[in-house]
């Protein structure tokens, strides 16, 4: 199906994320489709949205993408180069409104798993990288939104191990295990659909679907009940400038898509 | 203070604060010569056992000539505390590690680390203890502060927490939840710098990652410098120094010391190299391949540079990005 369309499921993900970042806020970016959705932002609806990488980056000009949240272009022509330790204080003084991460699993409250996957901790069936910032950018960031493929093995009843706190057991759960009030997943982005948390039960919620998928693709692929309301949104395609920007200027090297 | 729950991972080495006053008192203020080779640092300071740490992350400023030396004397059941990544991947891939204090082991837009998969899947890493990024580098910031532990809002609620060795208690001034960091004290810390002095003075360029924090967190301290300079261009811009000599045990001039990784503002990484060794990697035989070639058939990190050609080098070094 996908592959008839001028694009790719990489370059949509990319293009939706991108659109979910509006101008003027800071937003914490991890390594891989938030760089380059932050760089599109930039260069579409975002002049200034102000990135920040955790190894000390802030306000970097995403001309070309970086490869790695430590190098030099996370911070070219910034407005700061520190370190670990003020980036991750400066969330969690307040000051950084979104979040991007990604995981193998998550569950219907948006808890994420990057750790381990199977029953046990240790010795794991699989061993996953580990929180890496992650753990950090979902306790600090007021909205933090999820980039995922999304198949019933990633979205699933349970994680087998939280990794990052979406809303944990529900309503009231993390201000109960003591992580900053108003705080919590805001969307999450997959190659079918855009999705949300319902504001008072915090449980998954569909709120539109891509281009040529269904609301039953996104059910069948989904390894729990969602939310369906009763009107569910359509996310335009990418546009002709949108695509024309990711594979001339963002990513010409075909680097991620 | 309360503890209202306790995460049931080891803390590997209960930080001893006095004993580390104690251990500061006796290290000399003196200004003396402190250059010296990786052979000879890994040996006079790495020893089977230690509880090591390397600082900055993915490919970016990492201490490969001080990794591929400590393959290259075979320094085993080493203690870890990781960021870092591509030297970490190496150590093991190598087999040399025992236990783990993890964040983040993985090659970012290359993937998983086979390296981590086999050592910890397979049990040779015997324990393996959760933190996030913020958690491991507030530990080195609790043992440079010279308290047990600092409290933080991080890793709460989650397995992450349940797998540390961190605590949450019920704070006594405001009476909200926090989580208790433990300070972490290395034995031997390895951090790659643009330049230093004899003596151990360093300066980084571009960000600092937690040079900072865990440069004042290590008994033992080996920086491996891409220039070493004249002690009067340190007094000449002091604000540029964060590492101050009296911390320092050893310095060694690596040029291209981060490679394959990169160096800001000086060489660009090598992503050929990057792909060999990931590729390599996948297989016990890619590994002892690429260690025969790189490491163990070569006696030092000049000679590795030859290996690894001279043109790519300056092809690399032509390649940074500016400002």
């Amino acid at each position: 199906m996908m592959s008839e369309l001028p694009y790719n499921p990489t370059e949509l993900l990319i293009c939706i994320a991108a659109r979910q970042m509006p101008d003027g806020v800071t937003a914490f970016i991890g390594t891989g489709i938030p760089m380059l959705a932050a760089s599109l932002a930039q260069r579409m609806h975002a002049p200034n949205l102000v990135p920040v990488f955790e190894f000390g980056g802030t306000g970097a000009q995403l001309k070309k993408l970086p490869r790695a949240v430590g190098e030099s272009r996370t911070f070219y022509r910034g407005v700061c180069a520190s370190g670990i330790c003020d980036i991750m204080e400066t969330a969690a003084r307040g000051f950084v409104d979104y979040g991007f991460l990604g995981g193998a699993q998550i569950d219907p409250y948006g808890n994420l798993n990057s750790t381990v996957i199977g029953p046990q901790h240790h010795p794991p069936k699989v061993r996953l990288p580990g929180s890496g910032g992650a753990n950090d950018v979902g306790s600090f960031c007021w909205k933090t939104i999820i980039i995922m493929r999304q198949d019933t093995r990633r979205f699933v009843p349970r994680v087998d191990f939280v990794t990052t706190a979406g809303y944990l057991s529900g309503p009231g759960a993390r201000e109960e295990a003591g992580l900053p009030p108003g705080t919590g997943p805001y969307r999450v982005v997959t190659n079918l659909a855009l999705l949300g948390f319902d504001e008072e039960t915090k449980w998954m919620k569909l709120l539109a679907t891509n281009p040529g998928v269904t609301v039953d693709d996104v059910i069948a692929n989904t390894g729990f009940e969602l939310i369906i309301p009763a009107e569910v949104g359509q996310n335009e395609p990418p546009s002709a400038e949108e695509l024309r920007l990711l594979r001339e200027e963002i990513d010409p090297e075909r680097f991620y898509i | 203070m309360r503890v209202i729950e306790s995460g049931v991972g080891e803390l590997i080495q209960p930080p001893d604060l006095d004993g580390f006053r104690e251990w500061n008192r006796q290290k000399s203020r003196a200004l003396v010569d402190k250059l010296m080779t990786e052979q000879e640092a890994v040996s006079r300071f790495v020893y089977d056992g230690c509880y090591l740490g390397t600082e900055l992350y993915g490919t970016v400023r990492c201490p490969m000539s001080l990794v591929h030396e400590i393959i290259r004397q075979g320094k085993k059941d080493l203690r870890l505390a990781g960021q870092g990544v591509t030297e970490l991947d190496m150590l093991l891939a190598a087999g040399l590690v025992k236990t783990l204090d993890i964040t983040y082991i993985g090659l970012e837009v290359y993937g998983t680390s086979r390296g981590l998969r086999k050592a910890v899947e397979s049990g040779q890493v015997e324990k393996v203890v959760e933190w996030s990024n913020g958690g491991i580098t507030w530990r080195f910031k609790a043992a440079s502060m010279g308290v047990p532990f600092i409290p933080v809002r991080a890793m709460l609620g989650t397995d992450t927490f349940k797998y540390s060795a961190a605590k949450v208690v019920e704070c006594p001034f405001t009476g909200i939840k926090v989580c208790l960091i433990p300070a972490l004290i290395l034995d031997v810390g390895l951090i790659h710098v643009h330049r230093a002095d004899r003596y151990g003075n360093a300066q980084i360029e571009g960000i600092s990652g937690f040079a900072f924090e865990m440069s004042r967190a290590c008994k033992r301290l080996i920086i491996s410098a891409e220039e070493i300079v004249d002690t009067e261009e340190i007094r000449r811009y002091p604000d540029r120094t964060i590492i101050p000599y009296y911390l320092v045990d050893a310095v060694v001039h690596a040029p291209f010391g981060s490679h394959p990784g990169e160096m800001v503002y000086l060489y660009e990484r090598d992503e050929e190299q990057l792909r060999e060794w990931y590729e390599c990697s996948q297989t016990d035989e890619g590994i002892q391949a690429y260690l025969n070639k790189y490491v163990y058939s070569v006696p030092d990190h000049n000679a590795y540079l030859d290996v690894v050609g001279r043109e790519r080098l300056a092809a690399l070094k032509a390649a940074a990005e500016g400002r």
